[in-house]
């Protein structure tokens, strides 16, 4: 699978409250969830995003609370993918099980808020297409691949468990 | 293998396990409340599931905008009663329940060695009790929900050896923030927190559930600590039928840790956390001064019974000020009565306090307390990110229940000690 898509950039340390506030947490709707989604940190950032683009993150990015809320957010106001520095635990797990996929690379602060990236899942390849450098990564741990190809946890689950009923 | 390690490995059927590594292990109890669960039962029944692993093992919390504070979350709360009579999971209505991570403890649902998972990341405040637990997602309780099982990875190990004696004013809170001070908001990411130490054997049990609950602020996945004597008595009060003894596994000579850390607890202050960050904490001295709108003594950190006596041997002292608000939550409807009957309410009520039924409420800025615009807390929660408590340009700055109580009678961040006659 290959992305292409313009990133919008944040820095360290972004919470889980940031990303989608505790007052918007009487729904479990996505849509109505993204209309807010990083309001805390970039009020303005959820109009301009185009779908298909990435978000591009400092250290532990989502930390904070477990919020499935927040990953869905982000993924409902059409960021494709999510690239930091680090991830929190919570929101990292939370991310694969809901099929946001995410992607460590300590090298994640050199791409800056504009640039056109190209992502080659299979290859483990980044490209960014505005400074013309590329980045490697080395893709999931054999069980998340498994989990992510299965089409998330649920269905994981599903075929596991209830499949077998 | 260390304490958390041997769990795991019990729980994956296997003899070892070691950091990094995948497993998919079998789970004592699950958790979820009324903002979680929701998102976990549409999965499951998405799915198409028609039955839960065991009832049993499943608790269902409604807490966090409770007493429901509008219609939305009534229907949201709705969804875990409806849930629950369907498949007669447990669910803890208003009235008999409280904060979560006070509850479940107090209700004897944790045992040492338990592996437990709950849909709200302060689920490690079990560690206290020598259980590992951990807060997921709420797709990992639906999953788990039907299989009884949860993937995890082995986390890595950071030993943390408190020695020496406490300061007065100062208990598990300080520890912890002084803790996450040092070694950052992520300095445990990923990683277990086993808390152990002269300064730990010695702590009462509140103070150990205050210390596992705020190690998510370092980022950990667990904090543990070795059940001894004095969870064995806490265990013996609130779950007589179980019989839990002591014979359980430390650590093994051979246990690695990723790093180890002592701690010299005689040279810690009461400590305060400045807002956006649970790290910013510093000694109380350098924030006095420090004006204050409100002050919220409560939450799955601070509001149990031990947390109130606290508050109470402060506010005999004196008024709240009169520019501030004080609210005090018990954390459960149990801590309620017992503080009820020890006579702390008079005292609060005397000092101008106002209590507020057991709930979530403010420290996550859903009720009962939000701030407006600019106004600054100071709380015994455990978070002060931005908005945290309401607007964003509001403020939390995070104390123990002493600090919270002399501040809210100055009107400003004060040390406990400058308001005793
Ligand atoms: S008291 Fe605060 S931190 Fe604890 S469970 Fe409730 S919202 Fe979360």
């Amino acid at each position: 699978m290959t992305l292409k898509g313009k990133v919008w950039t944040v820095g360290d340390h972004v919470n889980t409250d940031e990303i989608i506030a505790a007052r918007y947490l009487n729904t479990t709707d996505g849509k109505e969830l993204a209309a807010h989604c990083l309001e805390g940190l970039r009020p303005e950032l959820v109009k301009q995003v185009s779908q298909g683009d990435f978000l591009v993150a400092g250290e532990n990015f989502g930390c904070g609370s477990s919020r499935e809320h927040a990953p869905l957010a982000i993924k409902e106001a059409g960021f494709s993918v999510v690239i930091a520095c680090s991830f929190a635990r919570i929101f990292l797990r939370n991310a694969i099980n809901i099929g946001l996929p995410v992607i460590e690379i300590p090298s994640a602060r050199e791409i800056k808020e504009g640039d056109l990236l190209e992502i080659d899942f299979q290859k483990g390849k980044i490209r960014n297409l505005t400074r013309k450098v590329e980045y490697t990564w080395s893709g999931y741990p054999p069980f998340l691949q498994e989990l992510i190809e299965s089409g998330g946890l649920m269905k994981w689950v599903t075929r596991k468990y209830i499949g077998s009923d | 293998m260390n304490l958390t390690e041997k769990i795991l490995a019990r729980h994956s059927g296997r003899r070892k396990v070691a950091p990094g590594e995948f497993i998919e292990a079998s789970v004592d109890l699950i958790l979820a409340n009324d903002v979680t669960a929701p998102l976990a039962i549409a999965e499951f029944e998405k799915a198409g599931a028609r039955k839960v692993f065991d009832p049993d093992r499943i608790v269902l919390v409604p807490d966090h905008f409770t007493p429901c504070k509008d219609i939305r979350s009534a229907e949201m709360v709705k969804k875990l009663r409806e849930f629950s009579r369907r498949y007669g999971v447990r669910f803890y209505e208003i009235g008999r329940a409280g904060i979560e991570h006070a509850l479940l403890p107090e209700e004897g649902l944790i045992l040492p060695g338990e592996l437990i998972i709950g849909a709200d990341s302060h689920t490690c405040t079990y560690g206290a009790l020598g259980a590992f637990s951990t807060g997921v997602g709420s797709t990992d309780v639906a999953a788990a929900m039907i299989s009884g099982r949860v993937w995890l990875k082995v986390p890595e190990a950071m030993k943390l050896v408190y020695t020496g004696r406490r300061q007065p004013w100062v208990g598990g809170k300080d520890l912890i923030l002084y803790t996450i001070g040092l070694i950052g908001v992520d300095g445990a990411r990923y990683q277990t927190m086993e808390l152990t130490g002269p300064a730990i054997d010695s702590l009462p049990m509140d103070d150990r559930f205050t210390m596992c609950n705020m190690v998510i602020e370092a980022g950990a996945k667990n904090g543990i600590i070795l059940p001894d004597t004095i969870t064995l008595s806490y265990l013996t009060e609130v779950a007589p039928q179980k019989k839990v003894t002591l014979d359980w596994p430390g650590c093994e000579a051979d246990a690695t840790w990723k790093k180890c850390l002592e701690i010299d607890v005689s040279l810690i202050e009461p400590q305060v956390a400045a807002p956006p960050l649970p790290s910013n904490s510093r000694s109380v001295r350098e924030f006095a001064g420090q004006r204050i709108d409100q002050v919220v003594i409560g939450s799955c950190t601070n509001g149990r019974l031990s947390d109130l006596r606290r508050a109470a041997a402060i506010f005999r002292y004196g008024s709240v000020h009169p520019e501030v608000r004080a609210i005090i939550i018990p954390a459960t409807q149990k801590i309620y009565q017992q503080a009820m009957a020890e006579g702390l309410m008079d005292i609060f009520l005397k000092a101008g306090c106002v209590i507020s039924p057991p709930t979530c409420g403010p420290c996550l800025g859903g009720h009962m307390g939000v701030l407006g615009k600019n106004e600054v807390a100071i709380a015994t929660t455990n978070r002060n990110f931005i908005g945290r408590m309401g607007d964003t340009s509001s403020q939390v700055y995070l104390a123990n229940p002493e600090v919270a109580a002399a501040s809210a009678l100055k009107g400003r961040i004060a040390h406990p000690e400058e308001v005793l006659p």
